[in-house]
């Protein structure tokens, strides 16, 4: 894969991110950070530990406000909008740390996800089965009932969340978000911790979600080969600044991304004897290993 | 597929609509019915003193639901439940008063508590934990000062009076007839808090208790909610009032203390935080708890026992040294309450007599 965005009708600019400064006191997280996707791209950040990437995925979802720049989506400026009305302008996320409703069933944490699509409030839903409450729980119970057969999570719908294994919760976590019928989709870290066939799974989900479901995604990633055979376009952070943004093969190539990674140039460098363009997954592979 | 067995031994439902009922088996939904057309004889049977306390577990049943939804179910605290209830109280024997009819004046009795109980509650979208507990100790301290300032509403340290509760000029009052204002009541309010836990918002409350950040996420308004299950609480804590007033006929300043509040507390956690029946299975734990602690108490007096150990007066505190024990026994082996108990039970029918 790689390369063009396959999914929807590529062109239109989704989310625009205009010279994003965040600072916590002293400390700058995001160093003017600028880049824009588009409808039905996968784009991934890549970049060290504690390069800011979370945090600017924070920026992008509302948890944090930018100390400078704008962030834009379908045209609208979102920089200031509570977090809470993300959600029902078509931004979801997963959380790097799991984050989901531990007492409550795999279903009702799903069905959290369509709380802003839901319209029955406290009177109708006590009042259940007068006022429609019902209908509409059980039309929505359909629309959940599609994700869940779609991320395979069939035989855990009842099962209490905080008692999942890692590598469901992380789907789990997927579904919640995709529930939220997102336009715009932040995962963090999808595949961390996670064994080789459960990665296989998550990327497969994650390049369905694009393709078929015509999702936009923003994903963080530490697994270089993932991240360069699933997305279409790479950006890499470093000490809070973009010091790469490109197509995967280019961004592999640029020397600031050789240097991040591994140091001077002194150090011995591994793309010397491998061809980047032919096999990058596998260059990387090594390399993040 | 149909299933005649007491317990299912899997999922046999085939729509969305069998699949989230409130009741997990048809049986289990005969029972409940059962339960209510067998109380609707009740009267009829029993004495009034056993009369007397279900209508006690009922109207302190509410309340403590009430106390269930805000700390059980959306993950606050509050110390200062009993004060709601009083509220509930004295609202209906003003309304009442006023000429309202009692029924109406019960349900307006709730809404006027709820206005208090969201005032109250605005301060807690801000903070948590044991920072809520203290502001939540302020309107316990607040609303005690005002029930015995406020003369014109309370009557002061005198107290009010109620109205007898009566439906088109038909006299309710008396345990045989009460029970039934009591018993419509308390199956209204918990079904509606049944249906509220399997729909948006009951949902987005447990949201936000479980994980705040990412029920923001998926866009559940923090503020709203924690404020909401506020409301709803003193709502309940309200109608218990009122029931309570217009049952005694007489509402006083008295008994609504903090150790009041820590009771409805103890209720919830015997019963189980977060669970519809654990609210009513912590309610008649603690209602019956002092009576058989009092007959024990009353075996004991004169016994050899007795005797041998001097007790005398200290017999009658032993009641209340067991009701300390027994929460403390609660805390530390059932922390999850009866209605921990009981599901686990149920798990073990469900597949007996194979249940390796």
């Amino acid at each position: 894969m790689g390369g063009e965005p396959s999914g929807v009708a590529a062109g239109a600019t989704l989310l625009d991110v205009r010279d994003v400064s965040l600072r916590f006191g002293g400390l700058r997280a995001l160093s003017e950070v600028s880049f824009s996707v588009e409808k039905g791209e996968l784009f991934s950040i890549i970049g060290p530990n504690g390069a800011g990437k979370t945090s600017l995925l924070n920026c992008i979802s509302g948890r944090y406000s930018p100390s400078e720049g704008r962030i834009g989506f379908e045209g609208r400026d979102i920089t200031r909008l509570k977090p809470n009305k993300r959600a029902a302008i078509g931004i979801g996320r997963t959380f790097q740390n799991l984050a989901l409703f531990h007492h409550m069933s795999v279903l009702d944490n799903i069905m959290v996800g369509r709380h802003h699509l839901l319209k029955n409030n406290f009177l109708t839903g006590a009042l259940y089965w007068i006022g429609g409450a019902q209908k509409e729980e059980l039309e929505h119970r359909r629309k959940v009932e599609d994700v869940i057969d779609f991320l395979d999570i069939q035989h855990v719908r009842k099962a209490t969340a905080g008692t999942l294994s890692y590598g469901l919760r992380k789907r789990v976590e997927l579904a919640r978000a995709v529930a939220l019928e997102p336009k715009l989709i932040l995962l963090d870290e999808p595949m961390a911790g996670m064994n080789l066939e459960e990665k296989e799974d998550m990327a497969r989900y994650i390049v369905d979600l694009n393709e078929e479901w015509g999702m936009t995604i923003i994903m963080i990633e530490h697994d270089m080969g993932v991240v360069m055979d699933i997305s279409h376009r790479v950006m890499v952070l470093d000490f809070g600044r973009r010091i790469a943004h490109g197509q995967p093969a280019e961004v592999l190539a640029d020397p600031h991304v050789r240097k991040a990674y591994l140091g001077e140039e002194d150090v011995e460098d591994p793309f010397e004897q491998e061809a980047p363009a032919a096999t990058p997954g596998a260059a990387v592979r090594q390399l993040s290993a | 597929m149909a299933t005649t067995s007491l317990r299912p031994c899997g999922d046999y439902r085939s729509s969305y609509r069998a699949d989230q009922t409130l009741f997990d088996t048809r049986l289990s939904m005969l029972f409940c019915a059962g339960g209510v057309v067998l109380l609707l004889f009740a009267p009829f049977v029993l004495s009034g003193y056993v009369l007397s306390l279900m209508i006690q577990i009922g109207y302190l049943g509410i309340a403590a639901l009430g106390l269930n939804i805000l700390v059980g179910f959306s993950g606050q605290i509050s110390i200062g439940h009993a004060v709601f209830y009083g509220f509930g109280g004295f609202a209906s024997c003003y309304l009442s008063h006023k000429g309202v009819p009692v029924p109406l004046a019960i349900v307006l009795a709730g809404l006027w508590t709820t206005a208090v109980g969201l005032l109250f509650g605005l301060p807690a979208a801000r903070v948590k934990g044991l920072y809520l507990a203290i502001a939540t100790l302020a309107a316990q301290f607040i609303l005690q000062d005002f029930f015995v300032r406020a003369t014109w509403f309370t009557g002061g340290t005198s107290g009010a009076v109620a109205e007898p509760f009566t439906l088109f000029g038909f006299d309710m009052s008396g345990d045989h007839r009460y029970f039934y204002v009591v018993l419509f009541f308390f199956v209204v309010l918990y079904l509606g808090a049944a249906n509220l836990m399997r729909s948006r918002d009951g949902r987005a409350l447990v949201a936000v208790r479980d994980h705040y950040l990412s029920a923001e996420m998926m866009g559940v308004n923090l503020t709203k909610y924690r404020t909401m299950a506020f409301g709803i609480s003193s709502f309940y804590a309200g109608i218990a009032g009122a029931l309570y007033a217009h049952y005694i006929g007489y509402m006083s300043v008295e008994g609504l203390d903090i150790l009041f509040s820590i009771q409805f507390l103890a209720m919830i956690i015997i019963g189980g935080l977060g669970s519809v029946m654990g609210s009513l299975l912590g309610t008649i734990f603690m209602v019956l708890l002092p009576e058989l602690t009092g007959a024990l108490a009353g075996a004991l007096q004169g016994s050899a026992i007795d005797k041998a150990l001097h007790l005398k007066d200290g017999i009658t505190y032993m009641r209340e040294m067991l009701i300390g024990a027994v929460i403390i026994l609660f805390l530390i082996f059932e922390p999850d309450g009866l209605a921990h108990r009981w599901r686990q039970i149920k798990a073990y029918w469900k597949l007996y007599p194979f249940s390796y």
